[in-house]
C-alpha cells in the first residue's frame, strides 16, 4: 500500500522539473549547458547535486507492508481487507535495511568492533567485569553509531530528503505567488503596484525567524514527523497531507517570496517598456496575452537564477531552525537534528566526534555543488554579471 | 531633507499597522487566548474557571478585534487588538505572559548585550570583508583571485552552527585560550565577547567577501573606469578611489538597514554563548511559548527595519551626488 | 623634431574567444602627424575601436594579445614598463569616449577628475592644478568655469559633458588626442560645436587627433587623412579630399554610394550583398571577397596589400593606398583577374514604378495632438505640473506618401508616434484614420483599426521576443487582429510576409538571436506587414544600422511602399534619411512642430530658425 506525503509530491515534481530542465537544455540555445561543460567544476557539482536527488527520490517512493503475524500469514480484518504495517518504509530504507535494522547498544567509533562506552559484561566463567563489549555488526559501521546504537551513516543518508526538500520545496511554494504578485505590480502599476508594494514590506519588516517561528509554533506542530503514520493522517488511503516538513516548507516561504516578488517586479517594469511589447500592444494584443508571451517567459531567467542560489542558504536554515527546535520533528532525518545532538556529545569525555563529523561531511556535500552549480547557471543566464 | 523624513515616517505608519494586524491575527485568532492560557497553565489539569482567570489577570478577556457590547469609539477599542497594540506605539510593550516581567524594561536592560556582541562583528565585518573583496578585485583574473573566490564559496557553504561549535571546541576547550560561553559587565565581558564576534566573523566571511567583490567587480566594468585609466592612473587609485566611492552605494543599501538590528541580537550567537541579550531573550521565550514577549520583539524588529530604510536612503546622500531630497 | 607624431606598424590585436581566436585588429599600420586629423572608419565591428584602445593601450585584460609597434614621438611605447605606460596615458596619448553621459564618475566633482591627471604627470599643486583646470575649462567655452569646476556631472547635459571630458583630455597638453565616436551620442547641433571646439584646440595646442567614426560626412569635414577599415585591415588609406573625390576600394565606394542624401532620390541606394564576416573567420584572401562587387577569380587565394601602385591612367601617386589586387599591375595581367560577376554594379538601379499615384487621399490626419505626463509630487503623490512632451502638433498624412518627423532627442517625437498609435493616451487632440476619429474609441473599436495602422521600432534587438520563434513573433498580430483566419491562412501570410523582406521561409522556426541586426530589423518589418496596414510610422527604424546595412532596409521600405502604396510617418533625427526618402516632412522642437512642408522646400528655403540651425550643423558631403 503506497504512502504518499505531502513533501513526496516535491520530490516527484522537483525530479520531474530537474528532467525537463535537461532535456529543454539539450535543445534551445543551451546557454546553461555550455557553461557547464566548459566548468568541470560545475559538471563535478552537477554529478553531485544528482546523486543527492535520486536518494531524495528512493527515500521518497515509499509503501507499508501487509501486516504479518508470528507464522508469516498475512492479517486480514475481519471483512477480509488487507491489513498494514504502521511504517511506511521507503524504497531507501529497503536498500539500506542492512544498516537500518543493524542497530548496536550505544556509541561506537567509526569501523570499531566494539562498543565506544563500558558496560558490565558477563565473562564465560559467570564473573561481571566493566569493559567495552564487543559489537553486533563490528567493522560495518563506517562513520559509527549513536547514542542508542542507530547507524550515523544511516541517520546521515536520511538527512538528504530533508534537505532536498526544504531546499527545493520552499522556492516551488513561492515561484507561482513572486511571479503572480510581481508581475501584476510590475506590468499594471499604479494602485496595483501600490498596494503589493505595501504588502510585500509589511511582510519583510517582520523579521523572518520570528515569523518562521510565530507560524511554526502555531500551525507545526502536529503532523507527520516521520516515521509511524497514523491512520487519522491518511487522506483517500494514501496521501498524507499533514506533514510537517511541508508546513516548514510553507512557512520558510511565506517568509522568503518577498525578495523574489521585488526582483520579478522591477524586471517586469522594465520589460513593459520594451519595444516588443509595445509592438504586441499595437496589434491590440491584451495584458494577460502581454503577461503570458512577452513578460513571463523573459523574466523565467530570474527566476530560475534565484532558485539555485537560494537552495543551500535553505538548506542551511533548516539547520538553525532544527537547532532552535522548530524544525522538523525529531523521528525525522535532518542534519539540523543531528548537530544538536553532537553539540552536546563534544563536552563528553572522550570526545565523540562522528555525529558532528557525518552531519558536517553531508551538509557540504550538498551546499557546496549547490553553490558551485548555481554560480554556473547565473553566469550562463545573466550576461551581466559575467565576471571571473 | 526633514521634510523628506517626516514623509518617510509617514508611509511608515501604515506598515505599523499591518505589521500589527498580522501578528494580532496569528496570535489572537488563530492561536486564541484561550489555547495560549492551557498551554501556559498546562495542558491537562485545567479548569475553564482558572482559563478566564488567566485571561483576566493578562487583559485577554476582551472580544479579539470588534466589542459588540460597546458603544461608539468602544467597539474598536475595548479589544484585545486595540488594547495590546496601540501601547506599542509609544513602545509600551506590556507584561510577559508567563512570568509577568515588564517587557519593555528587560528589553532595555538585555539590548546593551546585544549590541556589544552586535557592534564589534557589524565593523570588522565591514572592514575585512571589504578589504579581502577590494584584493580580490584587484587580483581579478589571476589564479589567486580564482582560490580565493573558492575558498569563499567553500566558507558559505559550512553551516554557522559548524563554525560556533568548532571555535568553542578548539578555542575554548582544547586550547582553553577563550571561555566557551557566558557574560560580564562592563570591561570583563571583552573576554566573553572575543570568541563570539570570531566565530561571526568569520561565518560572514565568505558570503561577505563575493558579494562585496562582485559589487567591485561591476563597478570596474564601468566607462568612467575606463576614463579613469585613460588619464594614466595605477590601478590601486582606479580602484581604491573610483570604483570604491560608486562602489559604497550598492553596499550601504546592504549594510545600512541592519545598523537599527545592533540592538537586535542574534538567536543563535546568544543562545550559544550564553549571552543575556535579546536573542536569547526571544529564544527563551520561544520555547516558553510566550507570546507577549515574542508580539514585542516583532513589533521592535518592524520598527528597526523602517528605520533602516530610512537610514539607507539618508546614506545615500552622503555618497551620491545625484540624490537630492525634494 | 619630427612632424610624426604617432606612427603605427603592424598592430595586431587578438581576443581569445569561445569560438576561437577573433583577430579584431590584424595588421594596421598608419602615421599621424601634428596638428592634423586621422580618421579611421568603418562599420561596426571593423576593429577601429579596438585599434584606438590598443595604441593607447587600454587592453591590459587577460586573453588579450597584442602584436606590432607603436611609436610615440619616434619612440617605441608598445613594450614600455606598465608605470611607463600609465604615465604616457593622460599625459601624452588622452583619449575621449562616445557616451559622455557614463564615462565621467558620477561621484566626485568635474574639478576633482581634471586635477587628478593635472597632478599625476605634471607634479601641480592643488592650487595650480586648480587654476590650470579652470582655464581649460573655459577653453573649451564653459561661460562659468569656476561654478562648472565645483559642479558634479549629473547636473550637466551631454554636449557640456563631453566638453569636461574634452577638457580633461587636453588639460596635459597630450601630443595625440584620440576620439572615440565623440559626437555619435549626440545631438546634430551640439556635434558641430564639439567638433569646431576639437578642430580649434587641435591648431592652438598642437595636438594631433585620432578620430574613429563610423560617420563618412563627419570624416569629410574635419579629417586631413582617412583610412577605411574593414574586417580588422586598413582597405584604403588618403587624404580625406582625395578619398571622397576618388574612391578607390570597391567597399570605400559601395559604403559611399550606401549614404542616404537628396542626390540618391528616387533610387535606390547601393547595397553590399552578404554581412560583415566574423573576427574569427575571415577568408583567406581578400576579406572583401564574396561580397565585392568587382571580384576576380584569384581574389579569395591572395590577400592584397596595401600599395599605391596604379593601373590605370589617373595616378594619384604616393598618397592614396588601396589593398585590392584591381590596382595591382602584376595581378592585373596575370590569369586570375578574370571577373566572377558581370560588372553590372555600376550604376543604381531607378525604383520601380509605383503601384498607385501618391498623394491624393488623407489617410491620417492629426490636429492639436498633445501628450503631457503628469508630475507628481508630495506625500499623496498630487499633479503638480506636466511634461509637455508632445504639445499640440498638427500633421497630414497623405496615400502612399511618406511624412517625416524629424527632431533632436527629447523633442517628443517619439511620444507623438506612440500616441497616435493609442499607445499612450492622449491628453487633447485628435487623430483621425480615414476621417475616423480613434481617440475616444473602445478597445474593441480600435482593434479595427489596428491592422491599417502599425509600427517599427529603432532597436532591433529589444523590438524582438527573444522566446518566441520568428514565426509566432510575426503571427501574433494576425491571430489578434484578424481571428477570421485559420491557421494554414496564417502559416502563408507569415511565410509570404517573409518573402517580401527578403527572409527564405527557412526563417520561420528560427529564434531572433540567430539573426543579424538587419535581418531582425526585416523581421519586425515582417511583423507590421503581416496585418496589411495602410500606415506604418517607422520610429528611428534604421538608425541603430550600420550604413550598409541602413541602405538595404531604405531600400525596402521603399520597395514596399511604392508596390502597396503604403504611407509611412518617419520619425528620424537623420536628415540625410529624410532628403532621401521623405516627400514632406516635419520638424519637431520642444514639443511642437516648428516647420512642414515639401522636403525640397524645407531643405532649400528653411524659414524658421530652428530649421536653419539643423541644417547647418548637418556636415555636407560633396555631391
Amino acid at each position: 500500500m503506497p504512502v504518499i506525503l505531502a513533501t513526496d509530491l516535491i520530490v516527484f515534481l522537483v525530479t520531474g522539473g530537474a528532467i525537463f530542465m535537461a532535456y529543454r537544455s539539450t535543445r534551445g540555445n543551451g546557454a546553461v549547458l555550455r557553461e557547464i561543460k566548459q566548468n568541470r567544476l560545475a559538471a563535478v557539482s552537477l554529478v553531485f547535486l544528482c546523486l543527492y536527488l535520486g536518494t531524495a527520490l528512493m527515500d521518497s517512493l515509499r509503501w507499508r507492508d501487509v501486516a504479518v503475524d508470528e507464522n508469516g500469514a498475512a492479517l486480514i480484518t475481519e471483512d477480509g481487507g488487507a491489513v498494514y504495517e504502521s511504517e511506511a518504509l521507503s524504497l531507501l530504507d529497503r536498500a539500506l535495511s542492512g544498516l537500518r535494522t543493524g542497530t548496536e547498544k550505544s556509541y561506537s567509533a567509526p569501523f570499531a568492533s566494539r562498543l565506544f562506552v563500558k558496560e558490565s559484561m558477563e565473562l564465560p566463567d559467570g564473573r561481571v567485569t566493566r569493559g567495552y563489549p564487543p559489537l553486533r555488526y563490528p567493522g560495518t559501521h563506517i562513520l559509527g553509531t549513536d547514542k542508542v546504537g542507530s547507524d550515523v551513516l544511516y541517520t546521515a543518508i536520511k538527512g538528504i530528503r530533508t534537505g532536498i526538500v526544504i531546499g527545493t520545496g520552499t522556492t516551488l511554494i513561492i515561484i507561482p505567488f513572486a511571479i503572480f504578485f510581481g508581475v501584476i505590480a510590475g506590468f499594471f502599476g499604479g494602485f496595483i503596484d501600490d498596494i503589493i508594494q505595501y504588502v510585500y514590506t509589511t511582510l519583510s519588516s517582520i523579521p523572518g525567524v520570528l515569523l518562521i517561528v510565530a507560524f511554526m509554533l502555531l500551525f507545526g506542530g502536529k503532523g507527520f514527523q516521520g516515521g509511524l503514520v497514523s491512520e487519522s493522517d491518511v487522506f483517500l488511503s494514501v496521501f498524507v497531507p499533514n506533514d510537517r516538513l511541508f508546513w516548514l516548507c510553507l512557512i520558510l516561504g511565506i517568509t522568503s517570496w518577498t525578495d523574489l516578488c521585488r526582483l520579478i517586479r522591477g524586471e517586469a517594469m522594465k520589460l513593459r517598456e520594451l519595444e516588443y511589447v509595445n509592438a504586441a500592444r499595437a496589434f491590440g494584443v491584451p495584458g494577460s496575452g502581454i503577461i503570458w508571451r512577452h513578460i513571463v517567459p523573459n523574466l523565467m531567467h530570474i527566476v530560475l537564477i534565484t532558485v539555485v542560489l537560494q537552495f543551500s542558504g535553505l538548506v542551511l536554515a533548516e539547520a538553525v531552525l532544527s537547532y532552535i527546535g522548530i524544525g522538523v520533528g525529531p523521528e525525522m532525518g535532518s542534519w539540523g537534528n543531528m548537530i544538536n545532538t553532537a553539540r552536546l556529545e563534544l563536552s563528553r569525555e572522550p570526545v565523540v566526534w562522528w555525529n558532528l563529523f557525518a552531519s558536517f561531511l553531508f551538509m557540504f556535500g550538498l551546499v557546496l555543488p549547490a553553490n558551485i552549480f548555481g554560480d554556473a547557471v547565473r553566469d550562463a543566464l545573466d550576461p551581466k554579471l559575467r565576471y571571473r | 531633507m526633514l521634510s523628506y523624513i517626516i514623509r518617510r515616517l509617514m508611509y511608515a505608519v501604515p506598515i505599523i499597522i499591518g505589521v500589527n494586524v498580522l501578528t494580532a491575527l496569528l496570535f489572537f485568532r488563530v492561536n486564541t487566548p484561550d489555547d495560549m492560557a492551557r498551554k501556559i497553565l498546562g495542558e491537562k489539569f485545567v479548569t475553564p474557571a482558572a482559563v478566564e482567570n488567566w485571561k483576566k489577570d493578562h487583559g485577554y478577556d476582551l472580544p479579539a478585534f470588534i466589542n459588540t457590547d460597546e458603544h461608539g469609539a468602544g467597539i474598536v477599542t475595548q479589544t484585545i487588538f486595540f488594547q495590546k497594540s496601540a501601547p506599542l506605539l509609544w513602545f509600551d510593550f506590556g507584561r510577559s505572559d508567563r512570568n509577568n516581567i515588564d517587557i519593555g524594561r528587560e528589553i532595555r536592560g538585555r539590548m546593551w548585550a546585544s549590541l556589544a556582541i552586535g557592534l564589534p562583528t557589524f565593523i570588522f565585518a565591514i572592514i575585512i570583508n571589504l578589504f579581502l573583496a577590494m584584493i580580490l578585485a584587484y587580483l581579478r583574473g589571476t589564479l589567486l583571485d580564482t582560490w580565493g573566490l573558492f575558498i569563499c564559496v567553500i566558507m558559505m557553504s559550512i553551516s554557522i552552527l559548524f563554525y560556533i561549535i568548532g571555535g568553542q571546541f578548539f578555542l575554548g576547550k582544547a586550547l582553553r585560550l577563550l571561555p566557551i560561553s557566558g557574560y560580564d559587565t562592563g570591561l570583563h565581558s571583552i573576554k566573553f565577547l572575543i570568541l563570539p564576534v570570531i566565530v561571526a566573523l568569520i561565518g560572514s566571511t565568505g558570503a561577505g567577501v563575493r558579494f562585496y567583490r562582485t559589487v567591485f567587480l561591476e563597478e570596474t566594468g564601468r566607462d568612467y573606469i575606463r576614463t579613469a585609466r585613460a588619464k594614466g592612473l595605477g590601478e590601486s587609485r582606479v580602484l581604491f578611489k573610483h570604483a570604491l566611492k560608486n562602489a559604497m552605494i550598492p553596499v550601504l543599501t546592504n549594510v545600512v538597514v541592519s545598523i537599527p538590528f545592533l540592538f537586535y541580537g542574534s538567536l543563535i550567537m546568544e543562545s550559544f554563548f550564553s549571552i543575556p541579550g535579546l536573542g536569547s531573550f526571544t529564544i527563551d521565550a520561544i520555547q516558553a511559548q510566550d507570546f507577549a514577549i515574542v508580539r514585542s520583539m516583532v513589533y521592535l524588529g518592524s520598527i528597526l527595519y523602517i528605520i533602516g530604510l530610512i537610514l539607507t536612503d539618508i546614506s545615500y546622500t552622503l555618497v551620491d551626488p545625484r540624490v537630492v531630497f525634494d | 623634431m619630427s612632424s610624426q607624431v604617432l606612427e603605427v606598424k603592424n598592430l595586431k590585436t587578438y581576443f581569445k574567444t569561445g569560438e576561437g581566436l577573433a583577430r579584431a585588429v590584424d595588421g594596421v599600420s598608419f602615421k599621424i602627424e601634428r596638428s592634423s586629423t586621422f580618421a579611421l572608419v568603418g562599420e561596426s565591428g571593423c576593429g577601429k575601436s579596438v585599434t584606438a584602445l590598443s595604441i593607447i593601450q587600454l587592453l591590459s585584460a587577460s586573453g588579450v594579445e597584442t602584436h606590432g609597434d607603436i611609436f610615440l614621438n619616434g619612440s617605441e611605447i608598445s613594450n614600455l614598463p606598465e608605470a611607463e605606460k600609465r604615465h604616457i596615458r593622460g599625459n601624452r596619448i588622452s583619449m575621449i569616449f562616445q557616451e559622455p553621459m557614463t564615462s565621467l564618475n558620477p561621484v566626485f566633482t568635474i574639478g576633482n577628475q581634471i586635477t587628478e591627471a593635472l597632478t599625476l604627470h605634471q607634479g601641480l599643486n592643488k592650487a595650480e592644478a586648480k587654476n590650470a583646470a579652470i582655464s581649460m575649462l573655459s577653453q573649451v567655452k564653459f561661460t562659468d568655469p569656476e561654478a562648472i569646476f565645483n559642479d558634479y556631472p549629473h547636473r550637466l547635459s551631454g554636449g557640456m559633458r563631453q566638453r569636461v571630458m574634452i577638457a580633461m583630455a587636453l588639460c596635459c597638453k597630450p601630443d595625440l588626442l584620440i576620439a572615440d565616436e565623440p559626437t555619435t551620442a549626440l545631438d546634430v547641433t551640439i556635434q558641430k560645436d564639439i567638433m569646431g571646439l576639437m578642430n580649434e584646440l587641435k591648431s592652438e595646442l598642437g595636438t594631433a587627433v585620432l578620430l574613429i567614426t563610423h560617420n563618412l560626412a563627419l570624416v569629410y569635414n574635419n579629417a586631413d587623412t582617412v583610412g577605411v577599415m574593414y574586417a580588422g585591415r586598413l582597405v584604403e588609406l588618403a587624404p580625406a579630399r582625395l578619398l571622397f573625390s576618388n574612391p578607390q576600394h570597391p567597399y570605400t565606394i559601395k559604403l559611399m554610394r550606401s549614404i542616404p542624401g537628396a542626390a540618391r532620390r528616387g533610387h535606390l541606394l547601393d547595397t553590399i550583398k552578404g554581412a560583415v564576416p566574423a573576427a574569427t573567420s575571415y577568408p583567406k584572401g581578400c576579406r572583401f571577397s564574396g561580397r565585392c562587387p568587382r571580384e576576380m577569380e584569384g581574389c579569395a587565394a591572395t590577400e592584397p596589400a596595401l600599395t599605391t601602385k596604379k593601373s590605370t591612367a589617373n595616378d594619384y601617386g604616393s598618397k592614396q593606398f588601396v589593398a585590392c589586387h584591381l590596382y595591382d599591375l602584376a595581378f592585373m595581367s596575370g590569369a586570375k583577374a578574370r571577373p566572377l560577376r558581370a560588372a553590372a554594379d555600376g550604376e543604381s538601379k531607378a525604383l520601380p514604378t509605383k503601384a498607385a499615384a501618391p498623394g491624393s487621399e488623407t489617410i491620417v490626419k492629426i490636429s492639436n495632438l498633445k501628450t503631457w505626463y503628469p508630475i507628481r509630487k508630495g506625500i499623496f503623490k498630487k499633479i503638480r505640473g506636466y511634461v509637455r512632451a508632445v504639445d499640440g502638433i498638427d500633421l497630414t498624412v497623405r496615400s502612399g506618401q511618406t511624412l517625416a518627423l524629424v527632431g533632436e532627442s527629447g523633442c517628443g517625437k517619439t511620444s507623438a508616434g506612440k500616441t497616435i498609435l493609442q499607445l499612450i493616451k492622449p491628453a487633447g487632440g485628435s487623430v483621425c484614420f480615414r476621417g475616423q476619429e480613434i481617440t475616444a474609441m473602445g478597445t474593441r473599436e480600435l482593434k479595427q483599426i489596428r491592422a491599417k495602422m502599425q509600427i517599427i521600432f529603432q532597436d532591433p534587438y529589444s523590438s524582438l521576443n527573444p522566446r518566441l520563434m520568428v514565426k509566432d513573433i510575426i503571427e501574433e498580430g494576425i491571430r489578434s487582429l484578424l481571428p477570421g483566419l485559420n491557421k494554414v491562412e496564417r502559416q502563408r501570410r507569415v511565410a509570404e510576409v517573409l518573402d517580401l523582406v527578403g527572409l527564405g521561409p527557412k526563417a520561420m522556426s528560427r529564434y531572433p538571436h540567430e539573426f543579424s541586426g538587419g535581418q531582425r530589423q526585416r523581421i519586425g518589418i515582417a511583423r507590421a506587414l503581416a496585418v496589411r496596414p495602410e500606415f506604418i510610422i517607422c520610429d528611428e527604424a534604421v538608425s541603430a544600422l550600420d550604413v550598409s546595412v541602413q541602405a538595404q532596409i531604405l531600400n525596402l521600405l521603399k520597395i514596399i511602399q511604392d508596390k502597396f502604396g503604403i504611407s509611412y510617418l518617419f520619425i528620424t533625427h537623420d536628415l540625410g534619411v529624410v532628403e532621401y526618402i521623405a516627400d514632406e516632412v516635419a520638424v519637431m522642437y520642444n514639443g511642437k512642430i516648428v516647420e512642414r512642408g515639401a522636403v525640397e522646400d524645407i531643405f532649400n528655403r528653411p524659414t524658421h530658425e530652428y530649421t536653419k540651425k539643423l541644417l547647418s550643423a548637418v556636415p555636407a558631403l560633396p555631391e
